[in-house]
């Protein structure tokens, strides 16, 4: 029996094969170009929805949180004991950089020069000003690839910021009852910083774009100067971000080695992933179910054009198909040539289709990221969720060409041979 | 002689809703081993009907067919079809080869059916239509051949797993004189040598040829001729 049904198997490559070589070219690549679009719709469409979040995942990473994540407790605006934790942390290995970072509210103010009636309001916005070791900030966030005007902060600077291009109108055109936005705010440009009741004038250095608002809405000057104003000899930061060797040690482990140091009654410390904005992944997963719901609405599109095409040229050959039966040929070996046949058209699509996304789509997109309001959308395609998708298609397409197989293979054979209905 | 066919009361009825068209009224018919036998009649007599039910392609309304001693209406689709394989083979008016196909190809399947490897069943087909003229048109395409051609290659497929008969519906009805010709001395030659043959036909030039011709006239068996 089973060396029958591999027999069977045999006759239905040998003829699938035959039939799919020697039939029209054009038709043959037209068909494996409705495979190539069903896999790129299966695989680009929910990896470009889902590349739109995990672009703005990838932001908060690299340009913010980094590996590790250390914060004040809820009750605390800094991190107590910043220096022990930060000499701590230097000690283990496989710490690449940290940053530590000094923030206080404050307001912002441009145009207080041209205000010529008191009584208008002053031109402000609420912000948070950092202070950063402006080195230690590129070596974590690479903060100096993130200006779009300007340059970056000098240790040296004196008076000199970076300020969020989502504090400027210029950058985020937004009319919002208590959204403030600063008008005119160029390179060079005084603004007045003030904050707990201490004003100083100080110049735009840069102005920063990341679509992560940690940045965009922020102020950034160098930590020295932000601790004399806000008076901070215990050098307590508000801020501690570090990146890490994950081939040396796992951010898990250096969270680990912090709380068995009883740091975690000192901070909150958070790896990546419970630091990451929780609306993100949630945003992620919905954009996975709604690029699911339309590949599947591609591969039921799919699935009908190889059934309609398998079974158009199943019916015009009904004469051949019935031949076959009479001359002794299995049926299944008639249906299984039209499988294989949808089979190859699935795989070669496919293939073709997986060298795209993995040699051109991925590259291309990640060099030319989708420029959306919130962020630099990517193309994300797990080799494993796509190699499921592969099956997926392959399966549906071999459904596809069992199906209008079976349908004529069952008709009476005679029938076929004379061509009665 | 063995009895190689014995067809009894064989009737066959079409069924348009409710019109019935009875096309074989009651046919017994003995076709001995070795024998060529010739099927005769006008255009809708039952000629092509009753070799269809002897040859095991549709089945009748009523009666019985034993053929090499198998009761073959009492077998399934399945063993139908298996018994059609091992034991029958066919020649058709329009050759019926599988386009895609080439000569050597048609020639092969029943043999691949059969179990045998593909590199076998190709040395055995080149060898069949060699032996009928074909060896340097085995690699062509049926598009690529004439008519006459194509059935000998009908002919090669049909005989290349020796088959205990062979169902020739009009072999020759397509062909021009020469071609029939060439085709008719093939089967001649293959009845000489031991071959059963059943040929439907309208041209008693070629029926005559045969070893007997039976007449159908209105799904009866109206007369026979016994030639040799």
């Amino acid at each position: 029996m089973a060396l029958f049904n591999k027999n069977l198997v045999r006759i239905g490559w040998f003829l699938g094969w035959r039939q799919l070589k020697r039939s029209s070219l054009w038709s043959n690549v037209l068909i494996i170009i409705v495979m190539i679009l069903t896999f790129l719709n299966l695989v680009v469409v929910s990896g470009i929805l889902v590349g739109l979040i995990q672009g703005s995942v990838n932001a908060n990473k690299n340009y913010y949180i980094s590996d590790l994540l250390i914060t004040p407790l809820k009750e605390k605006d800094y991190i107590e004991k910043s220096q022990n934790i930060l000499t701590n942390i230097e000690l283990i290995n496989g710490i690449e950089n940290i940053t530590a970072r000094y923030r206080t509210s404050g307001t912002i103010e441009s145009n207080y020069k041209l205000r010529t009636n008191f009584d208008d309001e002053p031109e402000t916005v609420s912000t948070i000003i950092v202070g950063i070791d402006p080195i230690n900030e590129n070596l974590v966030t690479t903060m100096s690839q993130l200006l779009v005007e300007g340059e970056y902060l000098d240790s040296s600077d004196f008076d000199k910021v970076l300020v969020g291009s989502s504090l400027l109108r210029r950058y985020l055109d937004i009319e919002s009852p208590g959204f403030d936005l600063l008008d005119d705010v160029f390179i060079g440009t005084k603004i007045r910083l003030s904050i707990e009741g201490q004003s100083r004038e100080v110049a735009v250095k840069g102005i920063l774009k990341s679509k992560v608002d940690e940045v965009d809405r922020r102020v950034f000057m160098v930590d020295s100067q932000l601790r004399s104003m806000i008076s901070r000899p215990d050098l307590n930061v508000g801020e501690i971000s570090m990146r890490i060797d994950e081939t040396i040690v796992s951010p898990d482990r250096v969270k680990e080695i912090l709380v068995n140091n009883g740091f975690d009654k000192n901070a909150k410390i958070q790896t990546f992933e419970e630091a990451q904005p929780k609306f993100l992944q949630d945003i992620k997963d919905t954009f996975a179910i709604l690029g699911s719901i339309i590949s599947s609405i591609g591969l039921v599109v799919a699935s009908i054009t190889i059934f309609i095409v398998i079974f158009i040229n199943a019916i015009t050959r009904r004469k051949y198909i019935g031949i076959m039966k009479g001359i002794g040929v299995n049926g299944l070996a008639i249906e299984l040539s039209y499988v294989f046949q949808s089979l190859i058209y699935a795989i070669v699509g496919s293939a073709i289709g997986l060298v795209l996304v993995y040699t051109l789509l991925i590259p291309y997109f990640a060099a030319n990221p989708i420029d959306f309001p919130f962020s630099d959308g990517i193309l994300v395609a797990p080799l494993d969720s796509t190699l499921f998708r592969i099956g997926l298609l392959i399966f549906a397409t071999a459904l596809a060409g069992y199906v209008p197989a079976r349908m004529i293979v069952k008709k009476n054979t005679l029938d076929s041979i004379l061509g009665r209905k | 002689m063995k009895k190689i066919i014995q067809a009894k009361g064989i009737k066959k009825t079409f069924y348009s809703g409710k019109i019935e068209t009875p096309v074989l009224k009651g046919i017994d018919l003995d076709v001995q081993e070795g024998e060529f036998l010739a099927i005769m009649g006008r255009s809708g007599a039952g000629k092509s009907t009753l070799m269809y039910q002897l040859s095991l392609l549709d089945e009748p309304t009523a009666g019985n067919i034993i053929v090499n001693d198998v009761d073959v209406l009492k077998l399934s689709g399945k063993k139908k079809t298996v018994f059609r394989l091992k034991n029958l083979g066919y020649i058709f008016q329009d050759y019926a080869l599988v386009p895609e196909l080439n000569a050597v190809e048609n020639v092969s399947i029943p043999l691949l059916m059969s179990g045998m490897s593909i590199k076998k069943s190709f040395e055995k087909s080149r060898l069949v239509l060699k032996n009928l003229g074909l060896d340097n048109q085995s690699n062509n395409l049926p598009s690529q051949l004439s008519g006459g051609e194509q059935q000998r290659v009908s002919i090669a497929r049909a005989i290349v797993d020796n088959p205990k008969i062979i169902f020739c519906d009009e072999p020759t009805a397509n062909l021009d004189s020469e071609s029939a010709r060439v085709v008719m001395d093939i089967l001649k030659n293959l009845n000489r040598k031991g071959q059963t043959i059943v040929m439907v036909t309208h041209e008693r030039e070629y029926g005559k040829e045969t070893d007997r011709i039976i007449h159908l006239v209105d799904g009866l068996i109206d007369k026979e001729e016994r030639l040799r």
